[in-house]
């Protein structure tokens, strides 16, 4: 049995771990407000952006002179695929989710025999795929320096994608990222970005006749490296309102186990503290009595 | 019946500007300025850097410098997608000219495609306009 003083130290070592997760707890809920106001501001963007180009993607009559960003290379022998994750760690199965759906993919894709290349976003993805894929992610980025998610960064990635795209160094693309849904809940996604699937039409509006200025291919072709650009964002600002919700609620958990850490071990300190007292009494007692 | 239709203007952070009854905006389509009315065809363009121009009822017009962007219209709704806008008769001068600046060292790069340098020469024309009513 441990001695009355270690059982003390132990106490405090808790408490004190208790008050770090406590304070994260509360950055991490402060911070979630924000991004998920950001997510929720960036919606509007990204869903216009997808509306009009299914617009003019059904006003395209002649599928096979469409811009290879739309309807592919022709080709799905190399696949690509990004994977968004955070740069810190401390929120529970936040990364281990993106990259369990991802190992999942990848796992699929190697079993069709096609050739697999990774980008990494956010060096937590990159510390948990490195051991096995190592020799397949081509590039890793990070963003800890920028504090807040901007649409430069995701940019600069989508602009990667469609310069490795151009060379024909990939058919495919697929990005993974946590889908915020609440504080406790965010659904990891996968999303193919290259060739573009457009989501369901909503009915009438593949009636619309539009005009176009320029040309249809012209404005597509201009377009759709945009929406990569977009469609990154967009991932990027749930994966932080993801991030900052799992750390809460895994925050959360940690203090709450914490409390229970701590009243467990005042109750064995007291009782140990008891039977010491108890101890010396009898001592004392029967040293009394042999007189 | 008003003659008014509804104008959105989003970036991807957030959405810009909202407004239900604008009578008329001049937009900077990229084969040249469009003025756009009520119940004008649906129609989808994009924009090249310009002012964006707009006019709601009797109040003066608002000017925006807009980079570029995609705009589309229909059913009397005017949407803007664009990634870099801010008011002309709030910008800072100083900011201002460091865009110009730093634009200005782009054009000076050597492998730009004809498209390119003349949306780079047209952002800057645009720019030193606006520097110059401030």
């Amino acid at each position: 049995m441990a001695s009355l003083d270690d059982l003390k130290k132990r106490i405090v070592s808790v408490k004190s771990t208790q008050k770090i997760t406590k304070a994260m707890k509360m950055v991490a809920a402060a911070k979630l407000k924000r991004a998920q106001d950001n997510a929720e501001k960036g919606r509007p963007y990204s869903e216009k952006m997808n509306n009009i180009i299914l617009n003019l993607s059904n006003g395209i009559s002649d599928k096979e002179s469409a811009p290879k960003l739309l309807s592919g290379t022709g080709d799905e022998k190399t696949h690509l695929c990004v994977i968004l994750t955070s740069d810190r760690g401390l929120c529970g199965g936040f990364n281990t989710n993106i990259v369990k759906k991802a190992k999942s993919y990848f796992d699929k894709i190697e079993k069709d025999g096609k050739i697999l290349k990774i980008v990494t976003v956010g060096s937590k993805g990159n510390d948990q795929l490195k051991r096995i894929y190592g020799e397949k992610i081509i590039e890793k980025i990070s963003f800890k320096e920028s504090k807040n998610i901007n649409f430069f960064d995701a940019d600069k990635v989508g602009k990667m994608i469609i310069e490795k795209f151009e060379k024909k160094e990939f058919d495919v693309c697929t990005i993974f990222y946590n889908k915020f849904k609440n504080v406790i809940t965010q659904i990891p996604q996968a999303q193919q970005i290259i060739p573009l699937k457009t989501s369901e039409p909503e009915g009438n509006s593949s009636e619309d006749n539009y005009e176009f200025e320029p040309e249809e291919d012209e404005i597509l072709s201009n377009l759709l490296p945009k929406n990569i650009s977009t469609q990154i964002f967009k991932a990027m600002l749930e994966n932080s309102a993801s991030e900052q919700g799992s750390r809460m609620s895994a925050m959360d958990n940690a203090t709450r186990n914490a409390g229970e850490m701590v009243d467990k071990l005042t109750i064995e300190y007291n009782r140990s503290r008891q039977a010491a007292i108890t101890k010396e009494l009898i001592e004392i007692i029967s040293g009394a009595e042999s007189l | 019946m008003s003659d008014t239709f509804k104008l959105e203007i989003v970036n991807p952070e957030k959405s810009f500007l909202v407004k239900e009854n604008v009578k008329e905006v001049v937009v900077p389509a990229f084969e040249g300025e469009m003025g756009i009315l009520k119940d004008h065809i649906s129609i989808i363009s994009f924009l090249k850097p310009g002012v964006l121009k707009v006019l709601e009822g009797s109040s003066e017009e608002k000017k925006y410098y807009v980079e570029d962007g995609i705009i589309e219209f229909k059913n009397n709704c005017l949407s803007v997608l664009t990634s870099n806008i801010f008011d002309i008769s709030k910008a800072d001068k100083t900011k201002i000219t460091e865009i110009i600046n730093n634009t200005e060292k782009e054009a000076r790069e050597n492998d730009l495609d004809d498209q390119k340098r003349y949306l780079i020469e047209q952002k800057i024309e645009v720019l030193k306009s606006i520097s110059s009513i401030n």
